[in-house]
C-alpha cells in the first residue's frame, strides 16, 4: 500500500452544475455523487455491479456508479435521479412508477427511473421486450417487474403524446 | 466497499503509459473500462498500489475493416461492438459484444480489458478463440502479435509482460460461407455466464468443410476439441451429429462447481449450448435472420 496518496482533483458537472473536489483516487463515482455532493438521490445497493441501484447516465451512457472512479468521469457530465423533476413536475416516468404502482420500498426505483430514461431516449416507443431488455441490469425485489414495464409504457406513450 | 488506496495515473499517450508500466512494474495495474478490475478492487483482490488509467489513450477505441481483417482498438466498448458494421458482418462477434453482462457494463467495459482479464466465464476469450483472434501486445520494446490460442495461459493468466498494454485485437474475417452463432446461458443479465459456446461452420451447400468450436466457463480456459471439430467435416451436420460433436467437446471440459451450478448441471447446460449455437449457425447459413447471445431468466 502506497504510503502518501495523491489527492486528485474531480471536475464533474452534476444535473447542470458544475463540482471540483479533491479526492482519493479510490472514491467511486457513488461516493462522490452521495457523499462529497450530497445527491443521496443515487442508492448503493449491492455494491458488487449487480443490481443497478446506483445507475445514473454519464456522458449520456447508461452507468453504474459503483462500478467507476470518480475520477474516471473527470470533466464528464452526468445526470442523477434529482435530475428528473423540473420546477416543482415530476417527469412523465416519475408519475408513471407512482400511477402504475411501479415501485415498492422504492429502493431500485432511482437507478430504474435513470435506466428507463435512457431507454426512452434510445427507443422513444420500445415494446416490452424491448422494456426488458434496456433495463435488465437493474434488479428489483418487490414488484415482479410487471408493473414497472407497465409504468415505462405508459410514460412512453404520454411522452410521444407531449 | 472501498478499494484498497493506490496512487492515481493518467498517462496521455501510449508510450507514456508503457514508460509507467515499465517503471511501475509490479506495482501497477492497468485500467480501462474497469468493469471486471474495479469489482475486484472492491473486494480486495486483484488490486494495485499504482493504477494507470489507460482508459483514454487516443486512438485506441476503433472498430475498422481494413482488407479482410478486422482491427479493434483494445479501448472498443462492447456496446459500440455490438453496433459496430463488423458486428453485422461476422454474427457471433455481435451475439457475444451485445450480451455482455449488462447494457451499463457494456458502456463502459472494453475488449482489451474483457480478453486481458482472462476471466475463465469471460465472454471475449471463448468469442475470439473461434474466430482465431490475434492479439496485439505492445510494450517497451515495440508491439508483437499472439494468438489468442497462445494468449492465455491459465484462468486470469496471459503472456502479457509487465511493462505490456493489449492495444488491438484482430479478426480475420471468416470466408464468404462460414456462419457463426455464439451463444451463453446466464443466472441474470449482470451475472456472469455460467456456460457459453461459439461455433463458426464453413458450409459448402450443406456440407460442412470445416467447423470450429469452444466453451467457455468450462474449465480455466476455454475448451476446444479437434476430435469434436472433425467429426462435421465433410458431413451434413443433423441433430445426431451435432448431439455427438456437443458429447466430445464437453468431455474434454473440466466445469467447476460453484454458486452458477454444480459440475453435472454445467456439463448438460454445455451440450445444450453447442447445439445451440451450431443450430442457429446452420440458420444463418441459410440466410434466415436468428439471434444468438446471451439467455438468462
Amino acid at each position: 500500500m502506497p504510503d502518501n496518496i495523491q489527492l486528485v482533483l474531480v471536475d464533474l458537472t452534476v444535473n447542470g452544475s458544475r463540482y471540483q473536489r479533491h479526492v482519493e483516487p479510490r472514491t467511486l463515482l457513488v461516493e462522490f455523487i452521495r457523499e462529497e455532493l450530497g445527491l443521496t438521490g443515487t442508492h448503493i445497493g449491492c455494491d458488487t455491479s449487480f443490481c443497478g441501484a446506483c445507475t445514473i447516465i454519464l456522458n449520456g451512457r447508461l452507468v453504474k456508479s459503483c462500478t467507476a472512479l470518480a475520477i474516471q468521469a473527470d470533466g464528464g457530465v452526468v445526470e442523477t435521479v434529482e435530475s428528473l423533476e423540473q420546477d416543482d413536475q415530476l417527469h412523465p416516468l416519475q408519475t408513471a412508477f407512482s400511477e402504475h404502482h411501479g415501485l415498492q420500498c422504492g429502493y431500485c426505483t432511482p437507478g430504474m427511473l435513470m435506466a428507463s430514461k435512457q431507454l426512452l431516449a434510445e427507443n422513444p416507443s420500445p415494446s416490452r421486450d424491448e422494456i426488458k431488455k434496456g433495463i435488465a441490469g437493474n434488479v428489483c425485489r418487490c414488484t415482479g417487474y410487471q408493473n414497472i414495464y407497465k409504468a415505462v409504457d405508459a410514460a412512453a406513450k404520454q411522452m410521444q403524446e407531449t | 466497499m472501498y478499494p484498497a488506496p493506490f496512487n492515481y495515473h493518467r498517462p496521455e499517450t501510449l508510450q507514456e503509459a508503457i514508460g509507467l508500466m515499465a517503471k511501475l512494474g509490479e506495482d501497477a495495474q492497468a485500467i480501462a473500462g474497469g468493469q471486471s478490475l474495479i469489482p475486484m478492487m472492491k473486494l480486495r483482490v486483484g488490486t494495485a498500489p499504482e493504477i494507470i488509467d489507460i482508459g483514454r489513450l487516443p486512438n485506441l477505441d476503433y472498430i475498422e475493416l481494413r482488407g479482410s481483417t478486422v482491427h479493434i482498438g483494445a479501448l472498443a466498448k462492447h456496446a459500440d461492438i455490438a453496433a459496430s458494421d463488423a458486428a453485422a458482418q461476422i454474427p457471433m462477434l455481435g451475439d457475444c459484444a451485445g450480451g455482455i453482462a449488462d447494457k451499463q457494463v457494456r458502456n463502459m467495459g472494453t475488449i482489451g480489458g474483457g480478453t486481458a482479464i482472462a476471466d475463465p466465464s469471460g465472454d471475449w476469450p471463448c468469442c475470439l478463440r473461434v474466430l482465431g483472434a490475434d492479439i496485439v501486445c505492445t510494450g517497451a520494446s515495440g508491439s508483437r502479435t499472439v494468438n489468442i490460442a497462445d494468449f492465455i495461459t491459465d484462468s486470469y493468466t496471459t503472456v502479457l509482460a509487465n511493462d505490456e498494454l493489449v492495444t488491438e485485437i484482430r479478426i480475420k474475417l471468416p470466408p464468404a460461407n462460414g456462419s457463426s452463432a455464439y451463444v451463453a446461458f446466464k443466472r441474470a443479465a449482470s451475472a456472469y455466464p455460467s456456460a457459453t459456446a461459439g461455433v463458426l461452420l464453413t458450409m459448402n451447400d450443406r456440407v460442412c468443410e470445416q467447423a470450429r468450436i469452444a466453451l467457455g466457463a468450462a474449465g480455466s480456459t476455454v475448451v476446444v476439441s479437434a476430435e469434436a471439430e472433425a467429426i462435421l467435416q465433410g458431413k451434413q451436420p443433423d441433430s445426431e451429429l451435432l448431439k455427438q460433436v456437443a458429447e466430445t467437446i464437453v468431455s474434454e471440459s473440466s466445469p467447476a462447481a460453484d454458486a452458477r451450478g454444480s459440475e453435472q448441471f454445467k456439463r448438460a447446460m454445455l451440450r445444450s449450448l453447442v447445439v445451440d449455437a451450431a443450430e442457429r449457425a446452420l440458420a444463418r447459413s441459410r440466410g434466415e435472420q436468428v439471434k444468438g447471445g446471451h439467455r438468462y431468466a
